[in-house]
């Protein structure tokens, strides 16, 4: 399949990915590689394609060429087993739905099913896979993932409507561990909630990872998130990852971007919060 | 699979060895069966079980706390996602929602009617703001938009007429013919053009195309102005200042009301035309004596009637679905509702409407 050593702690790898729309050209021979129980940080400006690279991953979208391992399974590329064309027909996703069970994905506007209350939202995936659960336990399990997620055990039987933005969020995030996955995709958790907010998500995500053992794969611009919760970053530019590491390692890598990301006002503002 | 076998402690109680995977997707039977158990469990030996994730964590807890049981055995991984559970403990499950079925359909009557109450309320107060509206831009005509006007009667109108002109020219058709076979009975074929001349311009004509654009364009205004109202564009327009009803509703109702008699007419022709042609070929009358008969039996009144009643038919049928677009609210499939709930209220207004022009216009002797 691949010549490449085999690196057994690595729960996500990317290899060689390019994507383009049209002659725009977004990843240009993009590696990266999550390893297991960490929390990736992937950061990067506005169109350097953060969430093309999360939608690839997850199948949304199909990359130009390059390979996706996921869970030591080839997902994509020219010999992954799942990716041949015939076999796509009428199917949701081109991912194999062993493999999509063992992830759990939060969209940056919380995409709750808008006619669902957060209960049954949370059931939605449950249902899909484990036809045979009984409706108490599924009750039992949503209510679980609910308190889990940090929200007042009576929104469970709310609308999305009816939640803050905030409480979407957690919300989604409930939903996206519903089927208690190994890997968590998190774009943009924490844009758009207030600093206080953002800070307890961003502590609800480093207790769920140490407490459910997650590998987190999160997107963000919160230079906050990146100084409290992530063991490594991932910067993305150039149409690749210039580098990745954790935050010291970056300061001392140079590149104009990353210097002026973490060395601008707002990064040492984050830097000596941090510490 | 996850399993558990019972040992009988001496004290009588009962001890539940667990095993096997505890992860959701190896639970399968394990629920029933633990809820199925009888008999006080003492203790839940949890050592020798493999992998557990929160499910099989929130099993054993809940076990435990019905059975008041000890949680024994070492085990890193699901001590740690039990104490989790045990440090914030989920409030009782409320139970869903149960009413008594007889309350349950009173409790049902009662809305409908409130809402339906409710409805026609919302609706007066509509109607009274776009007509406040209309009077504030009379007043002020620089701030009727006429470029929106004008994008709408292409909507409206123009991309209407190939649907409405082939509908309308075989519903000439289908009349004649039916006329015909009819009048032959009694060997008046030559009335099948009265036939079709007065009840094309009295009735079908406008009729049918106000039914076309309340499906074509009532329903999109209702989804148009829905999505909006989702997406909360509609509250950033208050938020800047702009008037809805001025900017989004206004519009639509003129352009409909405008276009209507315009589609309305064009759509009497284009019967006339279908109906021409069906007496050309099966009654052999020449296009020439058709006109002359159509234009000899049919009053200049009955296009009076046409033009009177499209205006009024075009402003209900934009402003059921300007009134459906505004009452959207929360979710998507409310506007799938809301859209719905506007053709239907047009088309059923229209005809309502209808009915009373045709008496009105009968007694007043057109």
């Amino acid at each position: 399949m691949n010549n490449k050593p085999h690196d057994g702690d690595a729960i996500l790898r990317v290899e060689g990915l390019n994507n383009s729309f049209g002659s725009q050209v977004i990843h240009d021979n993009l590696d990266l590689k999550l390893r297991r129980g960490e929390i990736l940080g992937v950061v990067g400006g506005s169109g350097t394609g953060k969430s093309v690279l999360m939608r690839s991953i997850i199948g949304l979208q199909k990359a130009t060429h390059g390979n996706i391992h996921i869970f030591d399974n080839h997902v994509f590329g020219e010999d992954a087993p799942s990716s041949d064309q015939r076999s796509n027909i009428g199917r949701v996703n081109y991912i194999d739905s062993e493999i999509r069970r063992k992830w759990g994905v939060l969209f940056q506007g919380g995409a709750l099913f808008s006619t669902l209350t957060v209960a049954e939202n949370i059931q939605v995936p449950l249902r899909e896979y484990y036809p045979h659960f009984s409706q108490c336990l599924l009750e039992e399990i949503a209510a679980y993932k609910v308190r889990l997620s940090g929200l007042p055990s009576n929104a469970a039987a709310k609308y999305p409507s009816e939640l803050s933005g905030g409480m979407k969020k957690r919300a989604g995030l409930a939903r996206a561990l519903a089927l208690d996955p190994e890997l968590l995709f998190l774009d943009e958790p924490t844009a758009g909630l207030d600093p206080i907010g953002a800070a307890q998500f961003d502590n609800l995500i480093r207790e769920l990872q140490t407490a459910l053992g997650l590998s987190v794969f999160l997107i963000t611009h919160d230079l906050d998130t990146l100084y409290a919760i992530c063991d490594r970053i991932a910067v993305l530019a150039d149409k690749h990852v210039v580098a990745i590491g954790t935050i010291d390692e970056l300061l001392a890598y140079d590149h104009p971007w990353i210097n002026e990301y973490f060395l601008g006002p707002r990064g040492r503002a984050a830097n000596n919060a941090g510490k | 699979m996850a399993d558990f076998s019972e040992k009988i402690a001496p004290d009588g109680g009962l001890t539940l060895e667990l095993s096997g995977q505890l992860t959701i997707c190896h639970i399968g039977q394990f629920d029933e069966r633990l809820r199925e158990l009888d008999g006080q469990v003492n203790q839940i030996d949890i050592s020798d079980i493999g992998p557990i994730d929160t499910v099989g964590a929130w099993l054993i807890f809940r076990t435990a706390q019905i059975n008041d049981a000890q949680i024994v055995g070492n085990n890193s991984e699901a001590e740690r996602l039990i104490d989790e559970l045990s440090e914030n403990p989920v409030d009782d499950v409320a139970p869903s929602f149960r009413q008594n079925p007889a309350n349950h359909i009173f409790a049902e009557i009662g809305e409908s009617v409130m809402s339906v109450f409710k409805t026609m309320l919302n609706f007066t107060s509509f109607v009274g703001q776009v007509i406040v509206t209309v009077f504030t831009v009379f007043l002020h005509p620089s701030r009727l938009r006429i470029n929106a006007i004008i994008q709408r009667f292409d909507m409206v109108g123009v991309r209407a007429l190939a649907i409405v002109g082939l509908m309308s020219f075989l519903i000439g058709i289908v009349v004649a013919q039916q006329g015909a076979v009819q009048l032959r009975q009694f060997g008046a074929e030559v009335f099948t053009v009265n036939l079709v001349g007065r009840l094309t311009f009295r009735e079908l004509g406008v009729l049918m195309s106000a039914i076309m654009i309340a499906g074509r364009s009532g329903s999109s205004f209702a989804a148009q102005i829905g999505t909006m109202k989702i997406t909360e564009e509609i509250d950033a327009m208050r938020v800047i200042g702009v008037s809805p009803i001025e900017a989004l509703v206004l519009p639509r109702v003129f352009a409909t009301v405008i276009m209507m008699p315009l589609v309305g007419f064009y759509a009497c022709l284009m019967s006339i035309i279908g109906a021409g042609l069906l007496t050309w070929i099966v009654l052999d009358m020449p296009p020439v004596t058709f006109t002359d008969r159509i234009r000899e039996v049919t009053p200049i009144t009955d296009l009076y009637i046409a033009m009177i009643k499209a205006p009024v038919f075009g402003a209900i049928i934009a402003l059921a679905g300007c009134f459906q677009g505004m009452q959207v609210k929360n979710n998507a499939e409310e506007v799938g509702f809301r859209t719905t709930a506007a053709v239907v209220q047009a088309i059923f207004l229209v005809i309502v409407l209808d009915a009373f022009f045709a008496i009105f216009f009968t007694e007043i002797g057109w």
